[in-house]
């Protein structure tokens, strides 16, 4: 991939950004420039997550094609945002055996993966554990 | 285009007509090394041209599926290519891309080629040569039916997105591997009575809960394989089907839905609704109802997808549909016979090919046709159900005997 493949979205994958409709108000992740609901009477702006949510969905990655095989096994969440629209990245700072649907997640800013030696190192938001509850419930347990 | 084939009716609207299958073939699928993209589409062809004893000049218009033989092959301009190898030059070519739905798109292309009557026959073909490239390249071509972007730049995979969809069913839902591996058993005890299959072998539950991990919850018996393979219909207006065959095949209805290109935006991940709206309108136009349906091929690209497919066509409730596997209803001789020829997952899957494949397997049961232990006692209607993606686009086709 050349580089503006990459910068293209930066924006969005450094600050979790997707698209709201001032019109209706819904909120969409992936980033679209048009409202399903609304069409031509939508006006769609970009807007910011705060980046918490709860796991959704979740696996574990065994077999990845080679940009992300250093990082097998990785858990692939599907998280649902405090805000509704859901989002796919890795869960880190946590082991696949601790993941479970309903953990409460946040943001972080990291590494996705570097294409080659010398190729670009693309960055991006992934997810981790909400420290204080999610400790606190495996003391619990 | 013949005028002559235009129905015009009182009021001038051009009608539609009836469309029926006048034959059809496929390739064995599998890794057939000594077999490129050229010789699978010519064999599917002439076997099928063959078969309904036409001349290749009789065929108007050919439609031929194919997902990525750029990625697989470094092969573009499928359309010119299949008219080519069947000597069909100088009729017109297409062809048409829906990832693993390219097939069942083919077909309803051609399905409205004859039914608005601008063309009479039809070839539809499917073709996909997937093993001239390491897996890594085929992985990477198969992962381009999602959102690039958004999940496959994110470390998603193909068989991660079902698993996704897997691991929130069973949560929903009380679903177990055990029944996954179910599925696969099935697949695998069908594939084993038909010759063309690319796995034969049968397995036991046992053996696929075993088998490594690919992605959590779903295993290597939970995922389809990576095959060659071409097929090939011939479909003609109704009224001269009879010319060429005993036994035409009728299309009842082809439908065709799209949903988001991610699963991220999706009104439910254990729905499909693109399959709903498809089977909605297709037994509508059909006038049929669930229960009027013998035998089904539906698009098991992993275990999971087979169980939700039962339920979103309709035939069971929504976290029902895999009690029908504790309860062995889905083998032929059941209550509801799914994929008699092994599925995508025991049968094969050349993605571009497989929505063509399903309409072939139909032909066959339909025809009272198919093997020893894997036909179903006098099949009337079948449907196929094909799917690009995680659920993107869907197409499904309701035939019936003549």
């Amino acid at each position: 991939m050349a580089p503006p493949a990459h910068w293209r979205r930066a924006k969005e994958r450094y600050r979790l950004l997707g698209s709201k409709c001032e019109n209706c108000g819904s909120i969409y992740f992936p980033p679209t420039k048009v409202c399903p609901k609304c069409r031509r009477k939508g006006k769609m702006v970009q807007t910011e997550f705060s980046g918490r949510g709860k796991v959704f969905s979740y696996t574990i990655i065994h077999a990845a094609p080679k940009t992300f095989e250093k990082y097998t096994p990785y858990i692939l969440a599907l998280v649902e945002l405090e805000e509704g629209p859901k989002v796919l990245s890795q869960l880190v700072d946590c082991r696949p055996e601790e993941v479970k649907i309903g953990m409460e997640v946040e943001a972080c800013f990291r590494k996705l993966f570097e294409q080659d030696d010398e190729g670009i190192i693309s960055y991006g938001f992934k997810f981790r554990p909400i420290d204080d509850s999610w400790r606190n419930k495996q003391s619990q347990n | 285009m013949r005028e002559t084939g235009v129905c015009i009716g009182v009021d001038g609207m051009i009608k539609k007509r009836d469309v029926a299958i006048i034959s059809a073939a496929t390739t064995r699928c599998g890794e057939q090394w000594d077999k490129g993209i050229k010789d699978l589409a010519w064999e599917a062809g002439v076997k099928a041209v063959e078969e309904a004893g036409i001349s290749g000049k009789d065929i108007e218009y050919l439609v031929v599926g194919n997902m990525s033989g750029g990625m697989f092959v470094g092969q573009e301009h499928i359309g010119a290519l299949v008219a080519d190898f069947l000597g069909l030059n100088p009729i017109p070519s297409l062809r048409v891309e829906g990832a693993c739905a390219s097939g069942g798109i083919a077909f309803f292309q051609g399905y409205l080629a004859v039914a608005s009557g601008l063309y009479d026959i039809v070839a539809v073909g499917g073709v996909e040569k997937m093993t001239d490239v390491e897996q890594e390249q085929a992985t990477t071509a198969l992962s381009g039916a999602m959102d690039f972007e958004w999940e496959a730049y994110f470390g998603a995979t193909f068989p991660g997105i079902y698993a996704l969809m897997a691991r929130r069913y069973m949560h929903e839902y009380g679903l177990k591997r055990e029944s996954l591996a179910k599925v696969a058993v099935k697949n695998h005890y069908h594939g084993s009575m038909n010759p063309l299959a690319h796995f034969r072998n049968r397995i036991t539950v046992e053996e696929a809960l075993n088998a490594p991990m690919v992605a959590d919850p779903l295993g290597k018996y939970d995922c389809c394989p990576i095959s060659d393979g071409a097929a090939l219909v011939i479909l003609a207006p109704l009224e001269i089907a009879k010319k060429y065959t005993d036994t035409p095949i009728i299309v009842k209805s082809s439908v065709m839905a799209s949903d988001t290109l991610s699963l991220l935006r999706r009104r439910d991940i254990c729905t499909l609704d693109a399959t709903v709206n498809a089977a909605e309108k297709a037994f509508k136009l059909a006038h049929l109802e669930r229960s009027q349906v013998d035998v089904i091929e539906v698009h098991d690209c992993f275990t999971i997808a087979e169980i939700l497919a039962i339920e979103d066509l309709g035939f069971v409730k929504k976290g029902e549909g895999w009690k029908l596997y504790e309860e062995g209803e889905t083998y032929v001789g059941g209550r509801l016979p799914v994929n008699t020829d092994g599925g995508l997952k025991a049968s094969g899957h050349p993605v571009g090919a497989t929505g063509v494949k399903q309409i072939v397997e139909l032909v066959k049961q339909l025809r009272g046709e198919a093997e020893k232990g894997r036909q179903v006692d006098n099949a009337e209607v079948g449907l196929a159900h094909n799917v690009g993606g995680s659920g993107a686009t869907a197409v499904v086709t309701i035939l019936s005997r003549g």
